[in-house]
């Protein structure tokens, strides 16, 4: 009886010990993929001074907000910053539109092709996005559209259609038949039926689709560097290659730039992430 | 009610906006960038049809295989490193330790961020007088071990790979998670009846019970490794000496710095298809059930 406590008093010691060790081993590597974050906006609030001095690692000794002020005005921050905002909000309402109507219609209504057509856009989910470099930028200076907001709209719309499409049809399928049948027999046409009834109950699809196409037209980099060399159109992405030349030994404005585009999505994250993990999650189990 | 739901007109306004812009920007393409890859073209005027030269170019020219060997290298990095990382981790927080959700939300964060300043901030990290890295090594009394991390050839590649390996070992992470937790509890109650531990329990049930995330997290990292750009391009520019060089940053240089338009496109199809077949050669491999 004793020994037998013994080992019940033994193993759960040594558990809580592992527990310990378990935490420990966590906050590494939470202090891992949080530090290098961390240490940007240290540094992004430093004067050269002190950071060539040695002293990278720390808090700064005076917060230098003016290195932000640089960057968003000399910089051009604030302009990149708008452009970005502009592309990315346009394309998450266009993705949001076109693709639950064809998602509706793919997976609701009756029509011959409608399998063939799910098939087709799901293969696009495959695709990367080097093939369709070159002709785009073949097809977009020839009608003299680069340096300009739709030649980095269309594409990303185009691209984020499959798994829109793929999101929001799943979700169209569960919804019961009777309430679009009760819809039609109280007189509403397909259009305030798919509007007014359907598209309302679809709201955390419509949420999982708009994040997912928010942060890959925010961070997006290929199509932004070469279909944009126009400071006046450029976004975040592209614009932070350009600030980096200019302000090549500044660390601080740099810093301050690279905080201000990182910013948003952090805030957005905090505020809404069991939302954005859910999200990244049904992206990825996709079939 | 048919009627309504299967009006040609109706379908044609939900479904026609949808399709041109998918097939014109992302179907479309393929083909005209398979045309353009068999032909000698600099963009002006029209271009030579030579057949598949530039292919027999491609897997003989030296720093198009180094290109082709350091993305191999960066899959099976991602495969045999990140994964498993990820794999312990997810494993770690579905066993509900406290903290749970907090660390989850914390190691995602990096997930969420362009890579353009990932890679910023990494190059300012690796910075070889000022960097977060070498000054570590320098308190810590390793300071004999400070050096160029991406200047140099020895250290260039493996440098460049990390920060996307420490970008999506949360990703992963989290992808796994949600498959061990979506196990039913019941079995794990079973097994802890049974009196396995928790190491047995994590080797003989959750992880066979994980394989189909298991298999999107391997057809997610060997992709995301074969098609690596953003990266590469802002970090080192395939450089030094094209020490870094990937498919992707070689496709855009010999796109857009050397004009090569016929060969550039020639690794673009061959980007595409690498990804086709290997996804493919993935998901025959493990069959899910």
């Amino acid at each position: 009886m004793q020994s037998a406590e013994g080992t019940v008093q033994k193993t759960k010691a040594s558990s809580s010990i592992g527990k310990i060790l378990l935490q420990v081993f966590l906050i590494i590597v939470a202090i891992i993929q949080i530090y290098p974050l961390i240490w940007l906006g240290f540094f992004s609030l430093k004067d050269n001074s002190e950071i060539f001095s040695g002293d990278v690692l720390g808090l700064p000794k005076q917060f230098l907000w003016s290195n932000y002020t640089k960057a968003l005005s000399d910089g051009n921050v604030l302009t990149y910053f708008a452009n970005s905002v502009i592309v990315t909000a346009i394309t998450i309402i266009i993705v949001l539109i076109l693709s639950s109507m064809a998602g509706y219609a793919i997976t609701r209504m009756q029509w011959k092709f409608s399998n063939a057509t799910m098939t087709l856009i799901l293969l696009g989910m495959m695709v990367p996005i080097h093939a369709a470099l070159l002709p785009l930028f073949k097809v977009l200076s020839s009608l003299n559209m680069l340096n300009n907001y739709f030649a980095l709209i269309i594409p990303y719309v185009a691209f984020a259609i499959p798994l829109a499409v793929f999101i929001l049809g799943s979700f169209f399928r569960g919804i019961p038949r009777e309430l679009e049948e009760s819809a039609v027999i109280d007189g509403c046409g397909i259009y305030r039926t798919f509007f007014m009834i359907i598209l309302p109950l679809v709201r955390p699809a419509l949420a999982t689709v708009a994040i997912f196409t928010f942060l890959s037209s925010w961070n997006e980099l290929m199509f932004a560097v070469t279909f944009i060399n126009d400071t006046a159109y450029q976004t975040l992405t592209v614009g932070m290659m350009s600030m980096v030349g200019t302000y090549i030994t500044q660390w601080g404005i740099i810093g301050a730039g690279l905080m201000v585009s990182t910013i948003p999505t952090v805030i957005i994250y905090l505020l809404l992430n069991k939302q954005v993990q859910n999200s990244m999650i049904a992206g990825a189990v996709k079939g | 009610m048919n009627s309504v739901f299967s009006n040609k007109r109706d379908i044609l306004v939900f479904v026609l906006p949808t399709l041109l812009i998918f097939g014109a920007i992302v179907l479309v393409p393929i083909f005209v960038s398979s045309y353009y890859s068999l032909l000698d073209w600099n963009g002006i005027g029209a271009g030579t049809f030579i057949g598949l030269d530039n292919y027999v170019e491609m897997f003989t020219d030296s720093r198009a295989l180094l290109a082709m060997k350091n993305s191999l290298l960066f899959a099976g990095a991602s495969v045999f490193i990140q994964l498993p990382i990820s794999l312990i981790l997810a494993l770690i927080l579905a066993s509900s330790v406290k903290g749970e959700g907090f660390y989850r939300t914390v190691y995602f964060i990096p997930v969420l961020i362009s890579t353009v300043v990932i890679a910023q901030l990494w190059s300012k990290i690796y910075n070889a007088d000022y960097g977060l890295l070498n000054t570590i090594l320098e308190n810590i009394g390793l300071g004999h071990l400070a050096q160029d991390w991406l200047g140099q050839r020895s250290t260039a590649l493996v440098s460049s790979f990390i920060p996307t390996l420490w970008q999506y070992v949360g990703y992963h992470m989290l992808l796994m998670y949600a498959g061990a937790k979506s196990i039913s509890p019941e079995i794990f109650e079973a097994a802890k009846i049974d009196g396995a531990s928790r190491l047995r329990t994590a080797l003989s049930i959750t992880i066979p019970l994980m394989k189909p995330i298991l298999k999107v997290s391997l057809v997610f990292s060997v992709i995301g490794a074969l098609k690596v750009f953003d990266l590469i391009y802002v970090l080192t520019g395939g450089g030094p000496f094209f020490t870094t060089e990937v498919p992707s940053t070689l496709m855009y240089t010999t796109i857009f710095d050397t004009y090569r338009y016929g060969y550039g496109s020639a690794l673009s199809v061959f980007i595409i298809l690498e990804c086709l077949v290997l996804t493919v050669v993935i998901n025959k491999f493990i069959k899910s059930e």
